[in-house]
């Protein structure tokens, strides 16, 4: 019994649809132009989410690069003192962090496991005639454990490597891909002035920062990163570090570029980070030092892209909104259009209920074809976006599910007003109607 | 006398038109038997078109009793009364009223569906009632393309689709040439014959001669009722 109701139901509601369907195709421009508003609406919300994504995804990566239980501190050239090191030659700059700073850390700050020292020398790296500019970093032997930069073939420098300062490297993966275009880097050996260094270890790839807030960098690549033990670094170049920029010579002392601090409590990241600055404030009297904690930026980032979700979301609903009134526009009109039909259906034992059912169907065929449509161009869009621009796109299989339903349902929600204003004529009216 | 089909008891209808109330039924009563072939006549503004509602169920009686096969229409609700117009009762309109975007089966059918029929069962019944009135080769085609006779007889076997107690037309032959006129009304005839009851709203004398029984009405009260002695 309930299975011949069910399917009663069924093919009535299939007629319906057929019906539906019919109406609208004999007036196929005004159905296309009506649905339209929701075509643009669906489309460009699954695209700019797709693309807003791509973005935070993006970001969000690079920052999980830097581990999200660390801090780390750089050191940064004070503003103040770069006009006087361009006027005077021999003078050496003297900041930046110091080896005082990491035992001071370690002795009054609770929480922090382990601290990564390191210094950066910008040098040219040679093969032979090969030459890559890069960043050459001293530091020790559990760097890549605290940055999440694996070791991706050999291996990375140990402690006995860093007690007898041996000349060995491992190198980042896209300067390796350029120093050794043809050859395995594994036990060759690079030159940087006049010191060799053998290759012991290649590093993984980092995912690329393809565009920063300049928006200029995707030509730009980041800067390759050579890695040598902390001690090697020390031998080789001492604290004074010589840079040569055209024309002009300038000298500074930099004990440490930059210390990688690592918090054991996830959750005490911020308060260590306050810790770290407030200690670092007091010890420094400029400010030649950086403080960057990659889980502040993360939660920044996660704060913008709620925001960005709030926006897109409130473009969403109005877009939406005006579909559907477009809608009910085109179903009053077709209400009153079709007011002879209503009459007659009603004379012909059509139940208020069947012409409500009936407009429904049609509204609701109106903004669902709408949401579909918007859903296949919103999906191609990105597509299209990734291939042209080389934006990363990502989209979540939420959002194309939830803008069909939710057009459907605008299609019900302005669809019911006019279709019980169908409903409610007065059959004897409505037959008398022209 | 067989239990009558249609017997409205003192039905008053009026209508408040502004301030003022109109009366376009006052208290009417009138008794038909099945089968029987029943013209309503009289001037314009007698309440013929007022009546031929109520009996077709798309009205109500402002007082007054009317029950068409034993059923008090006056106590209905709308989605009873919609039930009943469906299966109890076929209307045959001046303008013939199809559905334009329908074809000539399909406007059959539409009552049988607003029944819960299969679509099967719509579609054999459609078709046979499409031969019976000599359509059977014009199935696909929609209203437009048809002549007014042609639509008129779709409007029949439209009307006959819920095999209905009483069939209502309302100045069926207005809209059409003598011709077509004479083929529609030999139809009914054909109808009556078959033991269909017929109520039919007319002002053409010729048209109110062709029936069994003439219902005059003035002043939406009954003037005449004469039986013509078969």
């Amino acid at each position: 019994m309930t299975a011949h109701l069910q399917s009663l139901f069924s093919s009535r509601l299939k007629r319906s649809i057929r019906l539906g369907l019919r109406s609208l195709w004999l007036h196929r421009l005004r159905s296309l132009l009506t649905m339209l508003g929701i075509v643009f609406g669906v489309c460009s919300v699954i695209a700019m989410l797709a693309i807003g994504e791509g973005a935070s995804f993006e970001a969000q990566e690079q920052i999980k690069n830097l581990g999200s239980q660390n801090i780390i501190l750089r050191s940064v050239k004070p503003p103040e003192d770069q006009k006087v090191s361009n006027n005077q030659n021999n003078f050496t700059l003297d900041y930046g962090l110091k080896y005082e700073d990491i035992s001071r850390i370690q002795a009054t700050i609770p929480g922090v496991t382990t601290i990564v020292p390191a210094r950066v020398m910008r040098e040219y790296v040679w093969n032979i005639t090969l030459r890559v500019d890069a960043e050459v970093v001293g530091t020790v032997s559990w760097y890549p454990a605290m940055r999440n930069h694996r070791v991706a073939s050999g291996r990375f420098f140990t402690e006995t490597d860093q007690l007898a300062a041996e000349n060995v490297c491992a190198l980042g993966a896209e300067m390796a891909q350029r120093l050794f275009p043809m050859e395995e880097p594994l036990g060759k050996t690079v030159r940087i002035g006049e010191q060799y260094y053998r290759v012991i270890g290649v590093m993984e790839p980092l995912t690329k920062a393809k565009t920063d807030d300049t928006g200029q960098s995707s030509t730009q690549q980041a800067v390759d990163r050579m890695f040598i033990p902390l001690e090697t670094a020390k031998r080789r170049y001492g604290e004074v570090l010589f840079k040569r920029r055209s024309g002009s010579f300038e000298r500074e002392r930099v004990a440490l570029h930059e210390v990688t601090v690592k918090v054991e409590d996830p959750e005490q990241v911020v308060a260590v980070s306050l810790a770290v600055k407030d200690l670092m404030e007091r010890n420094h009297k400029k400010k030649d030092y950086d403080v960057v904690v990659p889980l502040e930026l993360l939660r920044q980032k996660e704060k913008t892209k709620r925001i960005f979700n709030i926006v897109l979301g409130s473009i969403a609903a109005i877009s939406l909104l005006v579909g559907g009134i477009g809608i009910m526009n085109i179903m009053l009109a077709n209400v009153t259009e079709r007011t002879r039909e209503i009459g007659i259906r009603r004379a012909l034992g059509a139940k208020r209920k069947d012409i409500v059912t009936q407009f429904l169907i049609e509204a609701v065929l109106l903004s669902g074809a709408g949401g579909a449509l918007g859903v296949m161009l919103g999906v191609a869009i990105p597509f299209v976006v990734s291939s042209v621009a080389g934006m990363k796109t990502i989209i979540t299989p939420l959002s194309p599910i939830a803008a069909f339903t939710i057009s459907a349902l605008v299609g019900v929600i302005f669809g019911l007003y006019p279709a019980l204003r169908a409903a409610k004529m007065d059959p004897v009216e409505a037959l008398r109607h022209e | 006398m067989p239990q009558p089909i249609v017997s409205l008891q003192e039905v008053r209808r009026s209508y408040k038109m502004g301030d003022v109330v109109v009366e376009a039924l006052r208290g009417l009563s009138l008794d038909i038997a099945a089968g029987e072939y029943v013209a309503i006549m009289g001037p314009s503004g007698c309440g013929k078109s007022t009546l031929l509602n109520l009996l077709g169920c798309l009205d109500r009686p402002t007082s007054g009793h009317y029950l068409l096969g034993g059923t008090d229409i006056s106590s209905l609700d709308d989605d009873e009364l919609s039930d009943i117009r469906g299966r109890r009762l076929g209307f045959i309109f001046q303008s013939y009223n199809l559905i334009q975007q329908l074809n000539i089966l399909e406007n059959i059918e539409v009552p049988l569906f607003y029944q819960g029929r299969s679509e099967e069962e719509a579609r054999a019944i459609a078709i046979g009632l499409a031969k019976r009135v000599g359509l059977e080769r014009r199935l696909d085609h929609k209203p437009f393309e048809l002549s007014g006779g042609q639509q008129q007889r779709v409007a029949i076997a439209r009307a006959l689709a819920s095999d209905p107690l009483v069939i209502l037309a309302d100045e069926a032959t207005g809209n059409l040439d003598s011709t077509s006129g004479r083929e529609i009304l030999a139809l009914f005839d054909e109808l009556n014959q078959a033991g269909k009851t017929l109520i039919m709203v007319t002002h053409d004398a010729s048209v109110g001669e062709r029936a069994q029984r003439v219902v005059r009405l003035s002043d939406g009260q009954l003037e005449s009722d004469t039986r013509r002695s078969a």
